[in-house]
């Protein structure tokens, strides 16, 4: 139908992720089923969970989730949720995406006390222990009767550094 | 304008109590989205943090919060509550829309109304959010990502031109239609509402009210749901904007139930009258319910 348009990153458009290696036409696009992947092997999360959704990549490396399907390439300001940033070699979930979808998390989630969540929060590095693996984690603590993700933490050299953006961030204070 | 709430003595029942209660400041109140939690644990999230808070009762999870800032605890961050008036969680109650359909909010910014007619739909379907200033939309968007809304799709266009091209051109099943207006019945929460106020601000933006009505009645299919709302006591922008519709004779007037006290849209004003059917739609004023000012109509699009 159209003209040449998808072989590159167009940067205000969503295009919807190929479903395969061998579906893809623009180059370093990620596939589905690598997002599907990186969320199973990272976190424990069942791809069951994304069956309904659509990804889609709008800027390099921002992928976006859609609770529905629409025909691509899409011209909108947004679509669906800000799910995961995928330009760097470590692949990293969205502070909305870890809060909407951490709770099927069965691995690499760092429960914090109250106070380390707060510190979290309020975008501070913190030394803290931790046997897993490196990377990125997801953050939770215990509210109202259960663990609930707050954001996404950096974990290297024994300190777990905030990921929470600046616009997120918040100290109750007293 | 010194006087604006004067012009409506004809048409609101106890106009002191009207007045008085316009003077009264307005409590903040917090919906519970359940996209994220459900009332239960949002209560209970609300009782650790130690906030003050009362049910409305005549909505489930909708709290008044008096005193308290909603965005700084751990229920807000967790995208379990949102600041909403109390009142303006109406008109999407009103479009009842349901898990799965696809749905239009014309004037969508900052997103209080979208954000809860996802909840409504279970985040299912899309909820096209449409606003014409950029600005609002980066708060509309701030809204939906802290909510975890994710059967949004975002337009930046003026809503009377909305295109449905980007959606393949199908049509709505419902549509929220809650203009821009004079915002008289938020006077509770602005009190410098009024004093900008002209009769041609009003007629003016009648126009736009208008023409973005008109186009959601053609973007909804026939048989599709289209409710109008406004946050103003003014017929210009009220019942005059339904009459002009209503000449179109492609939507009609439904009756609704409210689980809040209200009058029927005003058939006479100032000289004018409009369609008999505009009765069917409501005005809520301040006094009644201890709200801020609102009137919402429930249109059925057949043609």
């Amino acid at each position: 139908m159209s003209e040449d348009t998808r072989e590159e990153n167009v940067s205000h458009r969503f295009d919807r992720l190929p479903a395969t290696e061998s579906d893809r036409e623009v180059d370093g696009r990620p596939t589905r089923e690598a997002v599907l992947e990186f969320w199973e092997e990272r976190f424990g999360i069942d791809s069951a969970v994304f069956e309904e959704y659509s990804f889609w990549e709008r800027g390099n490396g921002k992928i976006w989730a859609f609770a529905g399907e629409l025909e691509t390439p899409v011209d909108i300001e947004a679509l669906g949720m800000s799910f995961m940033r995928t330009r760097q070699e470590h692949w990293k979930p969205t502070t909305e995406a870890v809060q909407r979808f951490g709770p099927h998390a069965t691995r690499n989630v760092i429960q914090l006390s109250r106070s380390e969540a707060e510190a979290l929060l309020a975008g501070y590095s913190q030394e803290l222990d931790w046997d897993g693996d490196w990377g990125y984690l997801i953050a939770s603590h215990e509210i109202a009767g259960d663990s609930e993700p707050i954001g996404v933490g950096l974990y290297v050299h024994g300190e777990l550094r905030s990921q929470i953006p600046k616009g997120r961030r918040r100290e109750f204070g007293e | 304008m010194d006087d604006v709430l004067a012009r409506y003595e004809p048409i609101v029942d106890d106009f002191e109590a009207f007045r008085a209660a316009c003077e009264r400041p307005l409590p903040s109140a917090v919906r519970v989205n359940t996209i994220k939690t459900t009332v239960e644990r949002a209560i209970q999230g609300l009782e650790e943090a130690d906030l003050d808070f009362e049910p409305v009762e005549w909505h489930p999870g909708l709290f008044r919060m008096p005193g308290e800032q909603p965005g700084a605890n751990w229920p807000y961050t967790h995208g379990w509550i949102h600041g909403q008036e109390e009142v303006s969680v109406v008109p999407a109650t009103v479009l009842d829309p349901q898990p799965g359909e696809r749905v239009w909010d014309a004037c969508a910014a900052p997103g209080s109304k979208t954000t809860q007619l996802a909840a409504l739909m279970d985040d299912s379907g899309v909820v096209v959010a449409t606003d014409n200033n950029l600005g609002r939309l980066s708060a509309l968007r701030s809204n939906t990502e802290r909510l975890g809304v994710t059967n949004v799709a975002v337009t930046n266009e003026d809503a009377r031109n909305h295109s449905l091209k980007p959606f393949s051109g199908a049509e709505y099943d419902r549509s929220l239609v809650d203009v821009p207006c004079s915002c008289e019945g938020t006077i509770r929460k602005n009190p410098d509402t009024l004093d900008e106020w002209t009769l041609d601000h009003v007629e003016g933006i009648a126009g736009a009210q208008k023409g973005i009505l008109k186009r959601a009645i053609k973007a909804t299919r026939e048989g599709g749901t289209v409710v109008y709302s406004t946050c103003t006591f003014a017929p210009e922008e009220n019942e005059a904007v339904l009459d002009y519709v209503l000449d179109s004779g492609e939507c009609r007037l439904l009756d609704f139930d409210l689980p809040l006290e209200s009058r029927p849209g005003v058939t006479e004003w100032q000289g004018r009258t409009f369609d008999p059917a505009v009765e069917r739609a409501k005005r809520i004023y301040p006094h009644f319910n201890d709200t801020g000012g609102f009137f919402v109509a429930k249109l059925e699009v057949t043609a």
